[in-house]
């Protein structure tokens, strides 16, 4: 860990924060059910197999560009489940409240959460609420929970993703870390980037009728797609070569990137997923997502190496190659 | 995206790959110092290495400008930020460095220093101005290219007559750097692709020494696939020539007078230090700015007692060597191993503009057989 306290890089989703968690968290907590450390547990009982996870939002500020931490707070979590392969049932809401909020602000972080709900096809059933002093908290944090019904159809992990596999992508990257930063109002760029936050239930439904070709499913949030691939060779034990041209990152996304000196790899998403498929079902994978108004821009962004080392590898359009490590040290905190 | 897409055409690329195995003498090695980190970390971005003929190497020169501040003035800076009305600004990439005892701005921050991360020394201002109460200091790092802004923001701060604002002054200059490449016995650089950056600033003029005064070809280079691969055509075409000329690539940016206004504010703000320590390359005469004594009141350094403490390099360490062509980062024993982005142990490893950081995150796999396990 990176000294004796914690230090906001071991909040930002790469390698310090996975030292965290597997070196503290998992050590103290482990049991079967923690330790694959996937976006959700997976609980069978009674019969019944479900999906279950909890995230906390922290995001600054808390409104911007095409969403809003309540509207976060549910997609967030919907996704987790999601990428699991369960249908969300029910979330929990814990509220964190800074005394002197404002009553108006939170009634309308509420209703966020409410369209959200209803958009995402889940009932937020439970909740609780506390209120510090001020100074104690910054605005409000929100902390959700989720359970979803796994979809039978569906056979995924990790451990099932073979050489030569393909990997999509289901649109343009790097859209909800550059909305926050913009936000944020101190880079005096003007752009209309706004946050892709959105339900990926939809797309991820649809490919899990494919059965067991579909292996693979994640949502890259902090730290990016480059972390999430990662995880996805760590897990794998295979490499993960991506084509560089074809990773899909819009216009004026590409520009901030470049001027802010950022690879867009590395920049949260909240309404993309990943997912991995058997080559022979690439195509209707592709079609599949491409039916979902979320999932118009999917495309095939690389496939699956057999390699000793598992690293993510990106071919250039000069035919070099280059290594896309996880994300060290924090380019931005508190995104979500 | 205009300005970016046209210098990234992997046509336009291949084509000057093709120049270059056209110019390359056989049997000729020549050894090119990109001295820029922004070319390095484009360099390994885009895996041009792989397109260079094998009679012509890289070598990464000390243009990395987190990377040269010595662990000493780190241990400073964080001595200055730890006080209690010290509100300490800096570039992000400057948080993560490790000082002595591998202690880092972001680890004393985590500790309860108030150190905020700007983009620039006028955000710092702006926090001097709405917090009055507060004692701001600008951690002032980097070559030419960034002096400038800090050098504005002291005017300003002179101008506004804002009292509680200073600046920790850790600016460095690129020619003496060179010079201390040039003079160092064992270096053997036949020719140098110039920052692009600094000459906005600093014109082409002060590279004029190298040609003269050591006979080696600069040709100033801008940022993308095709800048720098080009620069290293006319480099390869000076040599072959026999001549040693300061050339500009660059000319979309580069004006070969430099900026004369940016340069006033420097020659106003700043005064030259009789030397400087580099980390990895060691003292460096005249190679360091400090804050000149017409704006005394604003240099941090006259208004706290900075410790002033001098750390030296790690030894297993092999930095000096790498920003000297001596050695590759693989060569390095604790590469990859006691030596890693996120922690840190010489200086080439500490920002991705390093050699050894923009080694390790995009070429290592290239190199996997000399790789310490």
């Amino acid at each position: 860990m990176s000294g004796e306290v914690v230090t906001l890089a071991d909040g930002a989703g790469g390698k310090a924060s996975r030292r965290l968690v597997e070196g503290l968290f998992l050590e103290e907590l482990r049991n079967p059910m923690l330790e694959p450390l996937g976006d959700a547990a997976l609980v069978a009982a009674n019969g019944t197999r479900l999906a279950f996870t909890t995230d906390a939002y922290v995001v600054r500020p808390l409104r911007f560009p095409g969403g809003d931490i309540g509207e976060l707070a549910v997609n967030g979590t919907v996704n987790d489940l999601a990428v699991s392969g369960a249908v969300p049932i029910a979330l929990s809401a814990g509220f964190v409240i800074e005394e002197g909020f404002a009553l108006d602000e939170l009634r309308e972080l509420a209703a966020s959460m409410a369209r959200a709900a209803r958009d995402a096809g889940v009932s937020v059933a439970a909740g609780d609420t506390k209120v510090v002093e001020r100074g104690a908290a910054d605005g409000v944090y929100v902390t959700t929970a989720g359970i979803g019904l796994l979809d039978l159809r569906a056979v995924l992990g990790v451990e099932r993703v073979r050489p030569g596999d393909r990997v999509l992508v289901s649109g343009g990257i790097a859209e909800h870390g550059i909305a926050v930063m913009l936000a944020r109002g101190n880079l005096e760029l003007e752009l209309d980037v706004e946050s892709d936050t959105a339900p990926l239930g939809g797309l991820t439904a649809a490919l899990c009728a494919l059965g067991p070709e579909l292996r693979w499913m994640r949502d890259p949030t902090r730290g990016g797609l480059a972390t999430t691939l990662n995880e996805l060779a760590a897990g794998a034990g295979a490499t993960v070569v991506l084509d560089e041209e074809s990773i899909p990152v819009r216009d004026d996304v590409r520009a901030a990137c470049e001027l802010l000196g950022i690879d867009p790899l590395y920049v949260a998403n909240e309404g993309k997923l990943v997912a991995v498929v058997a080559p022979d079902s690439a195509d209707a994978a592709l079609a599949a997502l491409r039916a979902h108004p979320l999932g118009a821009g999917a495309v095939a962004v690389g496939e699956i190496r057999a390699d000793e080392e598992p690293l993510v590898l990106v071919d250039t359009p000069f035919g070099g190659s280059r290594i896309v490590d996880m994300l060290v040290g924090d380019p931005l905190p508190r995104i979500c | 995206m205009r300005y970016v897409d046209e210098f990234r055409d992997a046509d336009a690329v291949h084509a000057i790959a093709a120049e270059l195995r056209a110019l390359v003498e056989p049997g000729r090695h020549v050894k090119l110092m990109e001295v820029c980190g922004g070319h390095t970390h484009a360099i390994y971005r885009h895996g041009l290495e792989a397109l260079l003929p094998e009679e012509v190497e890289l070598v990464h020169g000390p243009g990395c400008p987190v990377c040269v501040i010595p662990m000493g003035r780190v241990d400073d800076g964080i001595s200055i930020a730890e006080r209690p009305e010290v509100t300490f600004a800096s570039f992000g990439d400057m948080l993560r460095v490790p000082g002595g005892r591998r202690r880092s701005l972001l680890e004393a921050k985590a500790r309860g220093a108030d150190v905020r991360t700007v983009y620039s020394p006028l955000d710092a201002l702006g926090i001097a101005r709405r917090e009055p109460e507060r004692e701001v200091v600008f951690f002032g790092v980097g070559f030419e290219t960034t002096a400038p802004a800090t050098a504005l923001t002291l005017q300003r701060a002179r101008d506004l007559g804002v009292r509680n604002f200073s600046v920790f002054c850790n600016h460095v200059l690129i020619g003496p750097a060179l010079r201390a490449i040039l003079d160092s016995p064992e270096t053997q650089i036949d020719g140098f692709v110039g920052p692009g950056h600094v000459s906005t600033v600093i014109g082409t003029r002060p590279y004029d020494f190298v040609c003269h005064e050591y006979g080696r070809p600069v040709v100033v280079a801008g940022f993308e696939p095709t800048d720098i691969l080009q620069a290293v055509a006319l480099l390869l075409r000076q040599l072959r020539e026999g001549r040693a000329e300061v050339e500009n690539a660059y000319g979309r940016v580069v004006r070969d007078e430099g900026n004369p206004r940016a340069l006033a504010a420097l020659d106003e703000v700043f005064a030259v230090r009789d030397d400087f320590e580099w980390r990895g390359l060691g003292a460096i005469p005249h190679s360091g700015l400090r804050v000149a004594d017409a704006y005394a009141d604003w240099d941090a350094e006259q208004r706290f007692a900075v410790p002033g403490a001098r750390i030296e390099d790690p030894k297993a360490c092999r930095c000096g060597d790498v920003l000297r062509g001596l050695a590759k980062p693989v060569d390095c024993g604790v590469f990859g191993t006691a030596c890693t982005p996120e922690r840190p142990l010489g200086t080439c490893m500490v920002s991705s503009e390093g050699a050894c950081a923009a080694y390790y995150a995009y070429g290592r796999h290239l190199a996997r057989d000399k790789m310490p396990v």
